[in-house]
């Protein structure tokens, strides 16, 4: 970005600094507040997994193009499945440097351990972007599509094993709705981590999983892996050829295969309770232009995320009717705590 | 000997100079990281992260995996010289490696510490070069059973090994577990043993609880004999390297036996922490020194360090291959790949042919990097010990709350730290070893979650354990190193008197 | 250990500690039956539920530490757990820290540092202030440098830090 400016010599170098100037004259009334010191990004879940890891882009992204005067510091708080991380946001009201990415567990740990949080008790920032969940099997497993899987469960009932990341999570979650759907039965395995997960399937200690695409998309080009279907209204977009003559975009839906399952998961940024209509619009300007650089694109693509941008009171609502949607969710499968 | 071509090609990205210097770096920061109690390598790696995504992917790797070399060489520094292992790894080096610093033989230790983390990492480095691709599909063989059994063989292998008497050494390691138990269990999300405390949802982390038992425990009982640190007086001589390797090659079997485990362990992949535990473990019952296990015995610092640094290297291996990481350190290296858009995982060994050879390369050098730094500081470290006991204990307690407080990022882990502290004091004093408690801590939760996993795969079978092969004989040597004592005496008793 | 050769001194007896060990220890057991029963110890829809194992630790706990319990009454009575000079001068440790460790979450990291060095050296070190300010001056300021800075770890912080806008 830099080199070509810089062989244009002085003249030019002047007027990118005149603009330069110009700009920064421009931002800050578009934006009126501006953080005064490190901002801390609050990741519910451990290192090394897909929230850490959009955390950590963020972050590096935000570093590399200077898009904050200040600092940004990703810090891991992942006890009780995420509780502490929330917990900690939701207990510093009035401080704005502090961020929070979310997945699922913004429902899910509330309504399964019964902590006192809720999504409620955070300023919603936006949403950037959603992540897809794939039915996997080993490569050489004997079924082509979806259906013929779950009448494979359904012949050998209480053998057939689904492992999945955490418990009474996401993983879990779409695992009791294919129960629900289709009547057949797994035995559901919690595990730490996607990776471990992927691993596990591949070397066939489970015999299926719902990893998100890139938590497997490694074993799938290596021929290990195959995805049955998406867990989503529609074909994902990416249309490179990945595995093969096959590319994301070649998977059918579920609902297509008969299995009527949509799940997506919520990867969004929050704040805490009591920020200004200023600090979050810092914020989603923030998140805004983060979305616009090669990294964050490449991301997006390698992962096949659902690019969906949402800020302000779309968000909020969205967030809500999700949240329902979990109580529903989990109600059913019987995951509510008893205190609750 | 396609691989050896590649390696070379591998050496020849590495050696450039802005490699060099990144490597060395590297080393340095990572060396710092360890030395601070709580700025683990897995934090130390995730920090610096993003700091290298404008750097191409192979210079960024072998900066991040010099921190993490640093970072295993680092942490035996602070668990020799004040008992204060900063990773779970060297909590076993403690048991030898402090005694060793009191006894006035700081200097030795950490050589003796150094050069065995080089040479595991060497061996598990020679194994990744030569047998790759091998070890990855054995690498697949281990579902949650076999895990099991390896958690088995570690605790196994490890426990009525001391002095003490058995029903402390029970009570300590019960309590040991039930504190890993605290908080959210991952297989059913349900919380337990909290209630109703926000504070007990991370449970009880290792490193809290051995910072005080270990550390600040180790400077109430130096307050309590008296205002110094023992072997404060030791001269330092710094021909104290050369003096120790010659004494090293002695214990050429535990290191290569070490080497094994090591590499076993990281690539299964169980991890380092019971690998340095199970190493010491043995090397204590096979040793001929094993009674003085525990006293400062140079072979006991050889053993869990040779293992913990081989392992930490075998790791590596599973992460690039199948895009499974072997320890904690290795999850943040590979979100790190995923930035730098490559993709981990079996396809990672063909077409990022420069990437692969380029780290495998930094391997070789980093360590050997690595192990020039470190040795050429041993007399400073060993230095610090003549730092009056009134300056430096007021800084290792700041350096031991902050630690505590890094874990969780929560001022309440640093009042369990002093609590721990106060506990260790008094359990020491009363005989009760800590070591199985802090054992039980750190794979607690990991052995009942693969218990758990195996038992509702099998949906309450205990058949599963010895169901194949593999799981069956990792299980039977756990029940051997289990009753060893008693096999030895029936041994000895059913074998001819000799004539003497 | 040192117990014996200051038998003759006066301190807490070293049977009682081991008895109050013992006695807490079982307690400890007994909280975490409780806690585990409260979760439930038997067989769940997801295999073993989350107090299975608590529980028989539990029990071991309590087992063992009654084992522990009868040794510790065969234990000579007069035996001392250490003298009261020196529970003095471990307490000279443990109490500052305690005051430490409570202070944290109000001061901040670095005032309370700050003082702990420098008394820790002035009243037990019998060190000089000058002396004592510069050592601890000069360790939070490199802690500083090394977490804030380098690092990147936020430390706890109290009113002092906002006042400089650290």
């Amino acid at each position: 970005m830099t080199n070509p400016a810089k062989s244009r010599g002085i003249a030019t170098c002047g007027i990118a600094a005149a603009l330069g100037a110009a700009a920064l004259a421009i931002t800050p009334a578009a934006a009126a507040w501006e953080p005064t010191r490190p901002v801390e990004f609050i990741v519910p879940a451990g290192t090394g997994g897909g929230a850490d890891q959009m955390a950590r882009v963020i972050q590096g992204i935000v570093t590399k193009h200077k898009l904050m005067n200040q600092s940004m510091v990703v810090i891991n708080k992942s006890g009780g499945a995420g509780g502490e991380g929330f917990l900690d946001v939701k207990g510093s009201k009035g401080n704005p440097h502090k961020l929070i990415i979310t997945l699922s567990n913004l429902f899910t740990t509330p309504l399964g351990t019964g902590i006192p949080f809720n999504w409620k008790d955070l300023t919603p920032v936006a949403m950037m972007a959603l992540d897809e969940f794939i039915l996997w099997v080993p490569a050489d497993a004997p079924y082509k599509t979806a259906p013929e899987y779950v009448a494979a469960a359904k012949a050998a009932p209480g053998t057939m094993k689904m492992g999945g990341t955490g418990s009474k999570q996401e993983d879990q979650i779409i695992t009791v709705a294919i129960e629900k759907a289709t009547g057949a039965k797994f035995i559901y395995i919690p595990y730490k981590g996607g990776g471990e997960v992927a691993v596990q399937l591949v070397g066939k200690h489970v015999n299926s999983t719902v990893n998100n695409p890139i938590e497997a998309v490694a074993q799938w080009r290596a021929g290990q892996l195959k995805p049955l279907c998406v867990f989503d209204a529609q074909n994902l977009p990416v249309k490179d050829k990945i595995a093969g003559e096959m590319s994301w975009a070649d998977i059918p839906t579920c609902k297509s295969q008969g299995l009527d399952i949509e799940y997506l998961m919520l990867r969004g940024v929050f704040t805490t309770p009591g920020a200004t209509a200023d600090q979050v619009a810092f914020y989603v300007d923030l998140l805004k232009k983060v979305r616009e650089t090669p990294e964050w694109k490449a991301l997006m693509h390698d992962g096949a995320f659902n690019q969906t941008f949402m800020s302000g009171a779309d968000y909020a609502k969205w967030v809500e009717k999700e949240e329902g949607r979990h109580r529903d969710l989990m109600k059913e499968a019987g995951f509510l705590a008893t205190t609750n | 000997m396609e691989e050896i071509v590649n390696l070379f090609h591998g050496f020849a990205v590495v050696l450039q100079p802005y490699n060099i210097m990144l490597m060395f770096v590297g080393i340095l920061l990572g060396v710092i990281i360890g030395v601070l109690p709580g700025l683990g390598g897995a934090n130390g790696v995730a920090i610096l992260l993003p700091l290298t995504f404008s750097m191409s992917p192979t210079s960024a790797i072998i900066m991040l995996s010099c921190i993490y070399w640093g970072a295993l060489f680092g942490g035996a520094i602070t668990s020799i010289l004040f008992n204060i292992p900063g990773e779970p790894w060297s909590v076993a080096t403690t048991f030898d490696g402090h005694p060793m610093a009191q006894k006035g033989q700081a200097g030795e230790a950490l050589t003796a510490a150094f050069t065995s983390s080089f040479v595991g990492a060497l061996f598990a480095v020679i194994l990744i070069t030569l047998v790759a691709p091998l070890v990855a599909k054995f690498a697949l063989q281990f579902g949650p059973a076999e895990k099991f059994a390896v958690f088995f063989l570690a605790f196994c292998s490890f426990i009525g090994m001391g002095k003490e008497p058995p029903f402390k050494t029970v009570a300590s390691m019960m309590i040991g577990f039930a504190l890993a138990a605290v908080g959210l269990d991952s297989m059913t999300g349900q919380l337990r043993l909290t209630f109703g405390f926000t504070e007990f949802l991370n449970g009880f982390d290792f490193l809290i609880a051995v910072i005080g038992l270990f550390g600040i425990g180790e400077i109430l009982l130096t307050m309590e004999e008296g205002l110094s640190f023992k072997g404060r007086a030791a001269g330092i001589n710094p021909r104290v390297v050369l003096q120790t390797w010659r004494e090293l090659p002695r214990y050429w079997m535990t290191s290569l036996r070490s080497c094994v485990i090591g590499c076993w362990m990281g690539i299964s992949p169980a991890g380092a922490t019971p690998a340095s535990f199970m190493s010491y473990g043995i090397a204590k019952r096979t040793s001929k020194n094993g009674d003085k296990f525990g006293t400062g015995e140079i072979e006991g610092v050889v053993a869990p360090e040779t293992a913990a640094h081989a392992a930490g290297t075998a790791a590596l291996l599973p992460m690039l291959s199948l895009g499974v990481p072997g320890s904690p350190t290795a999850a943040v290296l590979l979100g790190g790949l995923l930035i730098w858009g490559l993709q981990p995982g079996p396809l990672l060994f063909v077409e990022q042919k420069d990437f692969v050879w380029g780290l495998i390369a930094s391997m070789y050098l980093g360590n050997i990097v690595g192990l020039i730094v470190v040795l050429t500081c041993v007399p400073l470290f060993a230095a610090i010990l003549r730092i009056p006991f009134s300056i430096i204990a007021p800084i290792i307690l700041v350096m031991c709350a902050i630690g505590a407080y890094t874990v969780h990022n929560s001022t309440f882990d640093v009042v369990m730290m002093l609590v721990f502290g106060v506990i260790g004091y008094v359990l020491k004093k009363c005989n009760y070893p800590l070591a199985p408690m802090v054992l039980a801590i750190v794979l607690g939760d990991k052995a009942e979650e693969a218990f758990r996993q195996s038992l509702l795969g099998s949906q309450g079978g205990l058949g599963v354990f010895f169901s194949n092969g593999l799981v069956g004989s990792i299980m039977s040597l756990g029940l051997i190193a289990l009753f060893w004592p008693l096999i030895q005496r029936t041994w000895t008793r059913l074998r001819p008197a000799p004539a003497a | 250990m040192t117990d014996t050769s200051h038998a003759a001194a006066s301190g807490p007896r070293h049977r009682a500690v081991e008895l109050g060990v013992a006695i807490a220890m079982i307690a400890f057991g007994a909280l975490v039956m409780y806690g585990s029963l409260q979760v439930g110890i038997g067989w769940g829809a997801e295999g073993p539920k989350s107090g299975f194992f608590p529980f028989y630790l539990g029990v071991l706990i309590i087992l063992s530490s009654v084992m522990n319990l009868v040794t510790a009454t065969t234990l000579d009575p007069q035996q001392i757990f250490a003298d009261w000079s020196q529970l003095l001068s471990v307490l000279s440790v443990v109490v500052p820290t305690a005051i430490y460790v409570v202070a944290v979450p109000w001061t901040g990291i670095y005032a309370a540092s700050l003082v702990l060095i420098a008394v820790f050296m002035t009243w037990l070190g019998r060190y000089s202030v000058a002396m004592s300010a510069a050592v601890s001056i000069g360790t939070i300021v490199a802690i500083y440098l090394m977490f804030e800075k380098w690092f990147l770890v936020p430390l706890p912080k109290g009113p002092i830090e906002d006042f400089f806008a650290l």
